[in-house]
Protein backbone atom coordinates (compact mmCIF):
# COMPACT_ATOMS: atom_id res chain seq x y z
CA UNK A 1 0.00 0.00 0.00
CA UNK A 2 2.31 2.28 1.30
CA UNK A 3 4.73 1.72 -2.10
CA UNK A 4 1.64 2.10 -4.39
CA UNK A 5 1.11 5.91 -2.80
CA UNK A 6 4.53 6.51 -3.17
CA UNK A 7 4.81 5.76 -7.06
CA UNK A 8 1.62 8.18 -7.42
CA UNK A 9 -1.32 5.51 -7.68
CA UNK A 10 -4.71 6.11 -6.70
CA UNK A 11 -4.63 4.89 -2.77
CA UNK A 12 -7.89 3.40 -1.54
CA UNK A 13 -8.50 2.83 1.81
CA UNK A 14 -12.54 2.69 2.24
CA UNK A 15 -11.81 0.36 5.26
CA UNK A 16 -10.18 3.10 7.32
CA UNK A 17 -12.83 5.27 8.44
CA UNK A 18 -14.26 2.34 10.36
CA UNK A 19 -11.01 1.86 12.83
CA UNK A 20 -11.88 1.76 15.93
CA UNK A 21 -9.12 4.56 17.77
CA UNK A 22 -8.79 5.41 21.06
CA UNK A 23 -9.82 8.92 21.77
CA UNK A 24 -6.28 10.44 23.85
CA UNK A 25 -4.04 8.21 21.71
CA UNK A 26 -2.13 5.51 22.63
CA UNK A 27 -2.78 2.21 21.03
CA UNK A 28 -4.20 -0.18 24.10
CA UNK A 29 -8.12 -0.95 23.43
CA UNK A 30 -9.32 -2.04 26.67
CA UNK A 31 -12.86 -2.53 27.18
CA UNK A 32 -13.12 0.35 29.29
CA UNK A 33 -10.91 2.84 26.82
CA UNK A 34 -12.89 5.82 25.41
CA UNK A 35 -12.67 5.60 21.64
CA UNK A 36 -14.41 7.08 19.07
CA UNK A 37 -17.17 4.55 19.32
CA UNK A 38 -17.28 6.17 22.86
CA UNK A 39 -17.62 9.74 21.74
CA UNK A 40 -20.28 9.07 18.65
CA UNK A 41 -22.06 7.15 20.50
CA UNK A 42 -22.27 9.93 23.06
CA UNK A 43 -22.61 12.15 20.52
CA UNK A 44 -25.64 9.69 19.60
CA UNK A 45 -27.56 10.33 22.90
CA UNK A 46 -26.89 14.08 22.94
CA UNK A 47 -29.01 13.97 19.49
CA UNK A 48 -31.60 11.87 21.01
CA UNK A 49 -31.53 14.34 24.05
CA UNK A 50 -32.26 17.11 21.95
CA UNK A 51 -34.72 16.07 19.44
CA UNK A 52 -36.84 14.11 22.03
CA UNK A 53 -36.38 15.64 25.28
CA UNK A 54 -35.30 19.13 24.64
CA UNK A 55 -37.35 19.25 21.41
CA UNK A 56 -40.84 18.28 23.53
CA UNK A 57 -40.16 20.76 26.24
CA UNK A 58 -42.65 23.01 25.22
CA UNK A 59 -45.15 20.75 25.67
CA UNK A 60 -47.38 22.71 23.43
CA UNK A 61 -50.90 21.63 21.50
CA UNK A 62 -49.74 23.23 18.09
CA UNK A 63 -46.09 21.95 18.23
CA UNK A 64 -43.05 23.72 17.29
CA UNK A 65 -40.85 21.93 14.54
CA UNK A 66 -38.33 20.12 16.93
CA UNK A 67 -41.48 18.49 19.09
CA UNK A 68 -43.25 17.32 15.41
CA UNK A 69 -40.25 15.24 14.77
CA UNK A 70 -40.25 14.09 18.32
CA UNK A 71 -44.14 13.41 17.94
CA UNK A 72 -43.65 11.66 14.03
CA UNK A 73 -40.98 9.77 15.57
CA UNK A 74 -43.10 8.78 18.49
CA UNK A 75 -46.43 8.08 16.51
CA UNK A 76 -44.22 6.03 13.84
CA UNK A 77 -42.86 3.41 16.40
CA UNK A 78 -46.03 3.48 18.35
CA UNK A 79 -48.13 2.51 15.47
CA UNK A 80 -45.74 0.09 14.20
CA UNK A 81 -45.77 -1.68 17.44
CA UNK A 82 -49.77 -1.82 17.44
CA UNK A 83 -50.47 -2.44 14.31
CA UNK A 84 -47.91 -5.60 14.64
CA UNK A 85 -48.21 -7.19 18.17
CA UNK A 86 -51.13 -5.64 19.00
CA UNK A 87 -52.34 -3.65 22.23
CA UNK A 88 -50.17 -6.35 24.60
CA UNK A 89 -47.33 -5.46 23.04
CA UNK A 90 -47.48 -1.46 23.87
CA UNK A 91 -45.89 -3.04 27.08
CA UNK A 92 -42.36 -3.16 25.62
CA UNK A 93 -42.70 0.22 23.35
CA UNK A 94 -39.64 1.67 25.42
CA UNK A 95 -37.55 -0.94 23.92
CA UNK A 96 -38.68 -0.58 20.77
CA UNK A 97 -38.27 3.18 20.87
CA UNK A 98 -34.60 2.41 22.58
CA UNK A 99 -34.02 0.41 19.68
CA UNK A 100 -35.12 2.53 16.77
CA UNK A 101 -33.66 6.08 18.39
CA UNK A 102 -30.20 4.61 18.89
CA UNK A 103 -30.32 3.31 15.14
CA UNK A 104 -31.92 5.86 13.11
CA UNK A 105 -30.18 8.75 15.09
CA UNK A 106 -26.27 6.59 15.22
CA UNK A 107 -26.80 6.47 11.20
CA UNK A 108 -27.48 9.41 10.47
CA UNK A 109 -24.85 11.06 12.32
CA UNK A 110 -22.91 8.61 10.93
CA UNK A 111 -23.36 10.40 8.02
CA UNK A 112 -21.72 13.26 8.61
CA UNK A 113 -17.92 13.54 6.63
CA UNK A 114 -15.39 12.20 8.90
CA UNK A 115 -17.52 11.18 11.41
CA UNK A 116 -17.31 7.18 12.73
CA UNK A 117 -20.47 5.16 11.94
CA UNK A 118 -21.07 3.08 14.99
CA UNK A 119 -23.68 1.05 13.02
CA UNK A 120 -21.44 0.01 10.56
CA UNK A 121 -19.73 -2.71 13.05
CA UNK A 122 -20.95 -6.01 13.16
CA UNK A 123 -19.98 -6.57 16.98
CA UNK A 124 -22.49 -3.58 17.58
CA UNK A 125 -25.19 -4.72 15.48
CA UNK A 126 -25.26 -8.15 16.29
CA UNK A 127 -25.38 -7.12 19.91
CA UNK A 128 -27.96 -4.94 19.24
CA UNK A 129 -29.75 -8.27 17.47
CA UNK A 130 -28.64 -10.88 19.73
CA UNK A 131 -30.85 -8.65 22.71
CA UNK A 132 -33.59 -8.61 20.32
CA UNK A 133 -33.25 -12.73 20.08
CA UNK A 134 -32.48 -13.66 23.47
CA UNK A 135 -35.27 -10.83 24.89
CA UNK A 136 -37.97 -12.56 22.37
CA UNK A 137 -36.90 -16.12 23.00
CA UNK A 138 -36.91 -15.58 26.99
CA UNK A 139 -40.49 -13.85 26.62
CA UNK A 140 -41.99 -16.56 23.86
CA UNK A 141 -40.86 -18.87 26.53
CA UNK A 142 -42.05 -17.21 30.08
CA UNK A 143 -45.44 -15.96 28.01
CA UNK A 144 -46.35 -18.97 26.34
CA UNK A 145 -44.09 -22.11 27.96
CA UNK A 146 -43.84 -25.12 26.00
CA UNK A 147 -46.43 -23.75 23.82
CA UNK A 148 -43.90 -21.29 22.48
CA UNK A 149 -42.40 -24.36 20.23
CA UNK A 150 -45.51 -24.47 18.49
CA UNK A 151 -43.71 -21.31 16.24
CA UNK A 152 -41.75 -24.80 14.33
CA UNK A 153 -44.54 -26.66 14.21
CA UNK A 154 -46.43 -25.60 11.09
CA UNK A 155 -50.17 -27.06 12.01
CA UNK A 156 -51.65 -25.88 8.92
CA UNK A 157 -49.10 -27.97 7.15
CA UNK A 158 -49.85 -31.72 5.98
CA UNK A 159 -48.74 -34.22 8.73
CA UNK A 160 -45.65 -35.68 6.47
CA UNK A 161 -44.75 -32.13 6.02
CA UNK A 162 -44.67 -31.13 9.73
CA UNK A 163 -41.30 -32.49 10.40
CA UNK A 164 -38.97 -30.88 6.94
CA UNK A 165 -40.81 -27.53 8.17
CA UNK A 166 -39.89 -27.84 11.54
CA UNK A 167 -36.06 -28.43 10.70
CA UNK A 168 -36.34 -25.43 8.40
CA UNK A 169 -38.04 -22.89 10.85
CA UNK A 170 -36.12 -23.69 13.42
CA UNK A 171 -32.84 -22.71 11.23
CA UNK A 172 -34.18 -19.74 9.88
CA UNK A 173 -35.35 -18.84 12.87
CA UNK A 174 -31.71 -18.55 14.38
CA UNK A 175 -30.37 -17.22 10.87
CA UNK A 176 -32.76 -14.21 12.30
CA UNK A 177 -30.39 -12.74 14.87
CA UNK A 178 -27.31 -13.25 12.06
CA UNK A 179 -29.65 -11.75 8.92
CA UNK A 180 -31.12 -8.81 11.60
CA UNK A 181 -27.31 -8.15 12.49
CA UNK A 182 -25.48 -8.39 9.24
CA UNK A 183 -28.13 -6.33 6.90
CA UNK A 184 -28.12 -3.39 9.39
CA UNK A 185 -23.81 -3.47 9.51
CA UNK A 186 -23.71 -4.39 5.62
CA UNK A 187 -26.08 -1.30 4.35
CA UNK A 188 -24.32 1.00 6.48
CA UNK A 189 -21.05 -0.14 5.84
CA UNK A 190 -21.00 -0.87 2.07
CA UNK A 191 -22.85 2.39 1.71
CA UNK A 192 -19.81 4.27 3.30
CA UNK A 193 -16.95 2.12 1.66
CA UNK A 194 -18.68 2.94 -1.79
CA UNK A 195 -18.40 6.72 -1.20
CA UNK A 196 -14.95 6.28 0.17
CA UNK A 197 -14.11 4.86 -2.89
CA UNK A 198 -15.84 7.04 -5.56
CA UNK A 199 -13.95 9.77 -3.07
CA UNK A 200 -10.78 7.70 -3.68
CA UNK A 201 -11.43 8.23 -7.69
CA UNK A 202 -11.85 12.00 -7.29
CA UNK A 203 -7.77 12.17 -6.99
CA UNK A 204 -7.84 11.67 -10.67
CA UNK A 205 -8.98 15.35 -12.55
CA UNK A 206 -10.50 13.74 -15.45
CA UNK A 207 -12.77 11.79 -13.81
CA UNK A 208 -13.36 14.05 -10.65
CA UNK A 209 -16.38 15.79 -11.54
CA UNK A 210 -18.16 11.95 -12.42
CA UNK A 211 -16.84 10.67 -8.61
CA UNK A 212 -18.15 13.67 -6.75
CA UNK A 213 -21.75 13.54 -8.64
CA UNK A 214 -21.80 9.94 -7.97
CA UNK A 215 -20.82 10.60 -4.04
CA UNK A 216 -23.59 13.06 -3.82
CA UNK A 217 -25.90 10.37 -5.55
CA UNK A 218 -24.58 7.51 -2.98
CA UNK A 219 -25.01 9.94 -0.39
CA UNK A 220 -28.46 10.94 -1.00
CA UNK A 221 -28.82 7.05 -1.09
CA UNK A 222 -27.80 6.98 2.15
CA UNK A 223 -29.50 9.32 3.67
CA UNK A 224 -32.35 6.84 2.50
CA UNK A 225 -30.72 3.99 4.02
CA UNK A 226 -30.08 4.91 6.91
CA UNK A 227 -33.43 5.64 7.90
CA UNK A 228 -34.84 2.72 5.76
CA UNK A 229 -32.78 0.25 7.74
CA UNK A 230 -33.80 2.06 11.04
CA UNK A 231 -37.55 1.08 9.85
CA UNK A 232 -36.51 -2.37 8.86
CA UNK A 233 -34.31 -3.39 11.73
CA UNK A 234 -37.74 -1.74 14.18
CA UNK A 235 -40.04 -3.80 12.32
CA UNK A 236 -38.65 -6.72 12.45
CA UNK A 237 -38.31 -6.11 15.63
CA UNK A 238 -42.06 -6.33 15.94
CA UNK A 239 -42.37 -9.20 13.82
CA UNK A 240 -39.86 -11.41 16.02
CA UNK A 241 -41.84 -9.99 19.54
CA UNK A 242 -45.54 -10.98 18.05
CA UNK A 243 -44.10 -14.36 17.37
CA UNK A 244 -43.10 -14.42 20.86
CA UNK A 245 -46.49 -12.70 22.13
CA UNK A 246 -48.64 -14.88 19.82
CA UNK A 247 -47.14 -17.91 18.53
CA UNK A 248 -49.24 -19.58 16.55
CA UNK A 249 -49.26 -19.17 13.23
CA UNK B 1 2.01 -19.19 -4.82
CA UNK B 2 0.95 -16.27 -2.84
CA UNK B 3 -0.22 -14.33 -5.84
CA UNK B 4 -2.41 -17.20 -7.32
CA UNK B 5 -3.79 -17.11 -3.52
CA UNK B 6 -4.62 -13.48 -4.72
CA UNK B 7 -6.55 -13.74 -7.72
CA UNK B 8 -8.40 -16.24 -5.92
CA UNK B 9 -9.47 -13.80 -3.52
CA UNK B 10 -10.30 -11.19 -6.12
CA UNK B 11 -11.97 -13.20 -8.57
CA UNK B 12 -13.75 -14.70 -5.56
CA UNK B 13 -15.14 -11.63 -4.63
CA UNK B 14 -15.93 -10.26 -8.19
CA UNK B 15 -18.03 -13.62 -8.32
CA UNK B 16 -19.86 -13.11 -4.98
CA UNK B 17 -21.09 -9.42 -6.05
CA UNK B 18 -23.03 -10.85 -8.76
CA UNK B 19 -25.21 -12.31 -6.12
CA UNK B 20 -26.32 -8.96 -5.58
CA UNK B 21 -27.75 -9.05 -9.00
CA UNK B 22 -29.71 -11.39 -7.72
CA UNK B 23 -31.19 -8.77 -4.47
CA UNK B 24 -31.35 -5.71 -6.75
CA UNK B 25 -33.67 -8.08 -9.02
CA UNK B 26 -36.01 -9.58 -5.80
CA UNK B 27 -36.27 -5.81 -4.29
CA UNK B 28 -37.31 -4.14 -7.65
CA UNK B 29 -39.33 -7.72 -7.85
CA UNK B 30 -41.35 -6.43 -4.30
CA UNK B 31 -41.90 -2.83 -5.12
CA UNK B 32 -42.80 -3.20 -8.50
CA UNK B 33 -45.58 -5.84 -7.36
CA UNK B 34 -46.26 -3.69 -4.48
CA UNK B 35 -46.77 -0.86 -6.70
CA UNK B 36 -48.99 -2.46 -9.30
CA UNK B 37 -51.12 -3.92 -6.16
CA UNK B 38 -51.15 -0.53 -4.93
CA UNK B 39 -52.36 1.16 -8.30
CA UNK B 40 -55.09 -1.43 -8.53
CA UNK B 41 -56.42 -1.17 -5.14
CA UNK B 42 -55.05 2.25 -3.70
CA UNK B 43 -57.53 1.93 -0.40
CA UNK B 44 -55.07 -1.14 0.62
CA UNK B 45 -51.82 0.26 -0.18
CA UNK B 46 -51.27 1.94 3.19
CA UNK B 47 -51.73 -0.34 5.27
CA UNK B 48 -49.51 -2.78 3.69
CA UNK B 49 -46.10 -0.78 3.63
CA UNK B 50 -45.24 -2.67 6.83
CA UNK B 51 -45.08 -5.83 4.40
CA UNK B 52 -43.68 -3.86 1.77
CA UNK B 53 -40.43 -3.23 3.81
CA UNK B 54 -40.48 -6.44 5.25
CA UNK B 55 -40.20 -8.32 1.86
CA UNK B 56 -37.42 -5.56 0.75
CA UNK B 57 -35.62 -6.37 3.82
CA UNK B 58 -35.47 -10.37 3.43
CA UNK B 59 -34.98 -9.84 -0.58
CA UNK B 60 -32.54 -7.55 0.50
CA UNK B 61 -30.36 -9.57 2.97
CA UNK B 62 -29.19 -11.88 0.64
CA UNK B 63 -27.85 -9.03 -1.56
CA UNK B 64 -25.85 -8.02 1.58
CA UNK B 65 -25.05 -11.67 2.16
CA UNK B 66 -23.00 -11.50 -0.91
CA UNK B 67 -21.55 -8.72 -0.68
CA UNK B 68 -20.25 -9.66 2.45
CA UNK B 69 -18.64 -12.42 1.43
CA UNK B 70 -17.02 -10.45 -1.44
CA UNK B 71 -15.64 -8.27 1.80
CA UNK B 72 -14.31 -11.24 3.62
CA UNK B 73 -12.46 -12.46 0.60
CA UNK B 74 -10.78 -9.20 0.09
CA UNK B 75 -10.23 -8.14 3.70
CA UNK B 76 -10.49 -10.93 6.03
CA UNK B 77 -8.97 -14.25 4.07
CA UNK C 1 13.57 -9.81 1.79
CA UNK C 2 9.82 -9.55 2.82
CA UNK C 3 10.54 -10.81 6.23
CA UNK C 4 13.08 -8.03 6.34
CA UNK C 5 11.27 -4.98 5.72
CA UNK C 6 8.12 -6.57 7.91
CA UNK C 7 10.43 -6.63 10.77
CA UNK C 8 12.23 -3.16 10.33
CA UNK C 9 8.96 -1.63 9.95
CA UNK C 10 7.57 -3.20 13.21
CA UNK C 11 10.70 -2.28 15.20
CA UNK C 12 10.00 0.70 13.71
CA UNK C 13 6.52 1.62 14.57
CA UNK C 14 7.12 -0.13 18.09
CA UNK C 15 9.87 2.63 18.27
CA UNK C 16 8.21 5.37 17.27
CA UNK C 17 4.35 4.79 17.98
CA UNK C 18 2.97 1.21 18.65
CA UNK C 19 0.50 0.40 15.82
CA UNK C 20 -3.66 0.42 16.58
CA UNK C 21 -5.15 -3.19 16.19
CA UNK C 22 -6.01 -3.88 12.89
CA UNK C 23 -3.61 -1.44 11.59
CA UNK C 24 -0.64 -1.46 9.49
CA UNK C 25 3.01 0.18 9.80
CA UNK C 26 1.24 3.19 7.61
CA UNK C 27 -1.76 3.46 9.87
CA UNK C 28 -4.68 2.06 7.61
CA UNK C 29 -6.73 -1.17 8.26
CA UNK C 30 -5.54 -4.15 7.22
CA UNK C 31 -8.78 -6.12 6.48
CA UNK C 32 -12.04 -5.45 7.74
CA UNK C 33 -11.70 -3.30 11.13
CA UNK C 34 -15.19 -4.96 12.05
CA UNK C 35 -13.68 -8.01 12.30
CA UNK C 36 -10.70 -6.79 14.66
CA UNK C 37 -11.65 -9.23 17.97
CA UNK C 38 -9.81 -6.78 19.92
CA UNK C 39 -11.83 -3.98 19.71
CA UNK C 40 -15.21 -6.17 20.79
CA UNK C 41 -15.38 -5.69 24.40
CA UNK C 42 -14.74 -1.86 24.05
CA UNK C 43 -17.63 -1.43 21.19
CA UNK C 44 -20.20 -3.89 23.34
CA UNK C 45 -19.72 -2.05 26.20
CA UNK C 46 -20.13 1.24 24.78
CA UNK C 47 -22.93 0.12 23.32
CA UNK C 48 -24.28 -1.26 26.55
CA UNK C 49 -23.91 1.78 28.24
CA UNK C 50 -25.54 4.03 25.55
CA UNK C 51 -28.44 1.47 25.30
CA UNK C 52 -29.02 2.12 29.30
CA UNK C 53 -28.86 5.60 28.90
CA UNK C 54 -31.26 5.91 26.07
CA UNK C 55 -33.36 3.81 27.64
CA UNK C 56 -33.62 5.46 30.33
CA UNK C 57 -33.48 8.83 29.34
CA UNK C 58 -37.03 7.58 27.16
CA UNK C 59 -38.59 5.65 29.49
CA UNK C 60 -38.03 8.68 32.51
CA UNK C 61 -38.63 11.74 30.66
CA UNK C 62 -39.35 11.31 26.80
CA UNK C 63 -42.07 9.18 25.79
CA UNK C 64 -44.17 10.18 28.77
CA UNK C 65 -43.83 13.35 27.78
CA UNK C 66 -44.35 13.08 24.48
CA UNK C 67 -47.57 10.47 25.02
CA UNK C 68 -49.01 12.94 27.01
CA UNK C 69 -48.87 15.46 24.41
CA UNK C 70 -50.45 13.56 22.21
CA UNK C 71 -53.07 12.06 24.89
CA UNK C 72 -53.78 16.09 25.08
CA UNK C 73 -54.11 16.83 21.81
CA UNK C 74 -56.20 13.80 21.12
CA UNK C 75 -58.30 15.49 24.16
CA UNK C 76 -58.19 18.82 22.88
CA UNK C 77 -59.41 17.85 19.56
CA UNK C 78 -62.02 15.41 20.32
CA UNK C 79 -63.49 18.33 22.99
CA UNK C 80 -63.09 20.88 20.30
CA UNK C 81 -65.18 18.71 17.95
CA UNK C 82 -67.95 18.06 20.05
CA UNK C 83 -67.98 21.59 20.74
CA UNK C 84 -68.31 22.10 17.45
CA UNK C 85 -70.75 19.97 17.13
CA UNK C 86 -72.94 21.05 19.37
CA UNK C 87 -72.55 24.91 18.23
CA UNK C 88 -73.74 22.74 14.88
CA UNK C 89 -77.05 21.29 16.53
CA UNK C 90 -77.23 24.67 17.98
CA UNK C 91 -77.00 26.41 14.69
CA UNK C 92 -79.19 24.41 13.17
CA UNK C 93 -81.82 24.71 15.66
CA UNK C 94 -81.75 29.00 15.38
CA UNK C 95 -82.01 28.24 12.21
CA UNK C 96 -85.09 26.18 12.01
CA UNK C 97 -86.13 28.57 14.41
CA UNK C 98 -85.95 31.31 11.85
CA UNK C 99 -87.64 29.13 9.19
CA UNK C 100 -90.57 29.19 11.16
CA UNK C 101 -90.89 32.77 12.36
CA UNK C 102 -90.14 33.40 8.88
CA UNK C 103 -93.22 31.38 7.50
CA UNK C 104 -95.30 32.67 10.47
CA UNK C 105 -94.50 36.46 9.55
CA UNK C 106 -95.51 35.07 5.75
CA UNK C 107 -98.51 33.83 6.45
CA UNK C 108 -99.52 36.55 9.13
CA UNK C 109 -98.71 39.29 6.34
CA UNK C 110 -100.87 37.28 3.95
CA UNK C 111 -103.37 37.11 5.93
CA UNK C 112 -103.51 40.81 6.43
CA UNK C 113 -103.04 41.51 2.92
CA UNK C 114 -106.45 39.43 2.47
CA UNK C 115 -108.02 41.44 4.97
CA UNK C 116 -107.38 44.81 3.63
CA UNK C 117 -108.08 43.70 0.42
CA UNK C 118 -112.23 42.68 1.46
CA UNK C 119 -111.84 45.71 3.24
CA UNK C 120 -111.64 47.97 0.38
CA UNK C 121 -113.68 46.03 -1.81
CA UNK C 122 -116.24 46.50 0.67
CA UNK C 123 -115.85 50.42 0.89
CA UNK C 124 -115.37 50.42 -2.58
CA UNK C 125 -118.74 48.38 -3.13
CA UNK C 126 -120.41 50.76 -1.11
CA UNK C 127 -119.24 53.75 -2.60
CA UNK C 128 -119.78 52.24 -5.96
CA UNK C 129 -123.62 51.20 -5.01
CA UNK C 130 -123.75 54.79 -3.36
CA UNK C 131 -122.50 56.62 -6.30
CA UNK C 132 -124.80 54.09 -8.33
CA UNK C 133 -127.88 55.07 -6.66
CA UNK C 134 -126.89 59.33 -6.86
CA UNK C 135 -126.33 58.46 -11.05
CA UNK C 136 -129.69 57.00 -10.96
CA UNK C 137 -131.63 59.54 -8.73
CA UNK C 138 -129.75 62.62 -10.96
CA UNK C 139 -130.88 60.70 -14.06
CA UNK C 140 -134.45 60.36 -13.43
CA UNK C 141 -134.17 64.19 -12.48
CA UNK C 142 -133.24 65.07 -15.86
CA UNK C 143 -135.74 62.64 -17.31
CA UNK C 144 -138.25 64.21 -15.57
CA UNK C 145 -137.23 67.65 -16.21
CA UNK C 146 -136.39 66.92 -19.61
CA UNK C 147 -139.78 65.58 -20.53
CA UNK C 148 -141.68 68.27 -18.06
CA UNK C 149 -139.94 71.21 -21.39
CA UNK C 150 -140.49 68.89 -23.87
CA UNK C 151 -144.32 69.22 -22.76
CA UNK C 152 -144.08 72.48 -21.97
CA UNK C 153 -142.61 72.69 -25.71
CA UNK C 154 -145.45 70.67 -26.90
CA UNK C 155 -147.69 73.22 -25.43
CA UNK C 156 -146.03 76.62 -26.44
CA UNK C 157 -146.03 75.00 -30.14
CA UNK C 158 -150.01 73.31 -29.77
CA UNK C 159 -150.88 77.36 -28.70
CA UNK C 160 -148.85 79.01 -31.38
CA UNK C 161 -150.53 76.94 -34.28
CA UNK C 162 -153.60 77.51 -33.20
CA UNK C 163 -152.70 81.62 -32.76
CA UNK C 164 -151.56 81.27 -35.95
CA UNK C 165 -154.23 79.13 -37.42
CA UNK C 166 -156.74 81.27 -36.19
CA UNK C 167 -154.98 84.68 -37.49
CA UNK C 168 -154.47 83.21 -40.92
CA UNK C 169 -157.84 81.94 -41.19
CA UNK C 170 -158.96 85.99 -39.97
CA UNK C 171 -156.98 87.27 -42.26
CA UNK C 172 -158.46 85.14 -45.03
CA UNK C 173 -162.18 86.64 -43.89
CA UNK C 174 -163.30 83.70 -42.36
CA UNK C 175 -164.78 82.66 -39.50
CA UNK C 176 -163.33 80.09 -37.84
CA UNK C 177 -164.46 78.74 -34.29
CA UNK C 178 -162.07 77.68 -32.40
CA UNK C 179 -163.25 73.92 -31.96
CA UNK C 180 -162.63 73.54 -35.24
CA UNK C 181 -159.28 75.27 -35.37
CA UNK C 182 -158.71 72.78 -32.87
CA UNK C 183 -158.85 69.72 -34.07
CA UNK C 184 -157.48 70.89 -37.31
CA UNK C 185 -154.35 71.65 -35.36
CA UNK C 186 -154.56 68.55 -33.23
CA UNK C 187 -154.71 66.52 -36.26
CA UNK C 188 -151.50 67.88 -37.99
CA UNK C 189 -149.61 67.85 -35.32
CA UNK C 190 -149.80 64.57 -34.90
CA UNK C 191 -149.62 63.65 -38.44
Amino acid sequence: MATEEAAGGLAFHPMDQFLVRPLFGGTEINWYTPTNVTLWMGLTVLAIVLVLVVGSRGRAIVPSRMQSIAELTFGMVHKMLEDITGKEGLKYFPYVMTLFCFIVFANFIGLIPTSFSTTSHIAVTAVLAMLVFLGVTILGFVKNGAHFLGLFWVSSAPLPLRPVLAVIEVISYFVRPVSHSIRLAGNVMAGHAVIKVFAGFAAIAAIAPVSILAITAMYGLEVLVALIQAYVFTILTCVYLKDALHPGH
Amino acid sequence: MEGIAQLGQYLGAGLACIGMAGAAMGVGNVAGNYLAGALRNPSAAASQTATLFIGMAFAEALGIFSFLVALLLLFAV
Amino acid sequence: MATTTEEAAAQATDAVHPMLPGTDASGSAVGMPQLVFETFPNQIFWLLVTLVVIYLVLSRIALPRIGGVLAERAGTISNDLATAEELKLKAKAAEATYTRALADAKTEAGKIVAAAKAEIQADLDVATAHADAEIAAKTAESEGRIGEIRAGALEAVNTVARDTAAEIVATFGGRADAGAIDAAVAERIKG
